[in-house]
């Protein structure tokens, strides 16, 4: 299958772009990021708060079934321009990660088609390099836990 | 070309290697010591040769290497290997990859509403 979605990340720098293309109009992507219902449905987190505006804020939530924070994250919307752009800082909330800047350039590519390029620009490069290993480690640790799972069977 | 054609075939190898939650379990089996196939078979309920063909399969694309140890052979982790695949950013790209597909499927769904 071909891979829609692309990530570059330059050696030593300290950002990174990842780039969409989607079958979809331009309106509704943006859409997509602005409308709280709809951000809600595609990343699977509570909109607490999305102030749409420039020197606006916004806040996202998980919570497990019992109500447990799972996710907490938040920022400011620098600047935002309908079809165009937003652009805002992201920060993790009871993480150990500062804040980083990002970019969302959105465009027509024709009537039913449209691209997203998102470039985030990271405090440093090891920051930059601990988010992209992330899912990576978390892999590992999947597997690290079903290993304990056989492990625990074989030795109770 | 030829050479960067390799090189992408090359990674891609290496990705179906970790893709595999056996292989990662493998590695991290592997990761504070060094075990016989037989010793690494034992921590899995699958059989001995399916264990053995994990092992080959990350064994060809380096991620482990053979030492023969008297008559014993045993596997090590290839730590200049590791350092590589941990910097690699696939894993990253799939998880934003599946983030889009969802958005595109959400909008999708609400277009088609009346």
């Amino acid at each position: 299958m071909e891979q829609k979605t692309k990530v570059h990340a330059e050696d030593g720098g300290q950002e990174l772009f990842i780039t969409r293309e989607f079958d979809l109009p331009l309106h509704l992507l943006f859409k997509a990021y602005v409308e709280p219902r709809l951000v809600e449905q595609w990343m699977g987190t509570k909109v607490l708060k999305l102030d749409n505006k420039k020197h606006g804020s916004w806040r996202f939530q998980t919570t497990d079934e019992k109500g447990n924070i799972l996710f907490q994250a938040g920022g400011v919307i620098h600047d935002i321009v309908p079809n165009q752009r937003i652009i805002r800082t992201f920060q993790m909330e009871h993480a150990p990660f500062e804040a980083q800047l990002e970019f969302m350039d959105f465009e027509e590519l024709t009537g039913n088609t449209s691209k997203l390029t998102v470039q985030i620009v990271y405090r440093s490069v090891a920051v930059r390099d601990q988010m992209l290993a992330m899912p990576f480690a978390y892999g590992i640790n999947m597997a690290h836990n079903r290993l304990q799972k056989i492990i625990e069977k074989l030795d109770p | 070309m030829q050479t960067n054609d390799y090189a992408v075939k090359l990674r891609r190898d290496v990705f179906q290697a970790i893709a595999d939650p056996t292989r990662r379990a493998i590695l991290l089996l592997l990761a504070s010591q060094s075990m016989t196939a037989g010793a690494i078979a034992s921590n899995f309920d699958s059989s001995r040769p399916t264990v053995s063909k994990h092992l080959q399969i990350l064994t060809e694309c380096d991620l482990l290497m053979q030492q023969r140890n008297g008559r014993e052979v045993v596997y090590h982790l290839n730590p200049n290997k590791m350092k590589a695949i941990a910097d690699f950013i696939e894993p990253f790209r799939q998880m934003w990859e599946e983030r889009f597909n969802k958005l595109e499927a959400v909008m999708r769904k609400f277009k088609d509403q009346p």
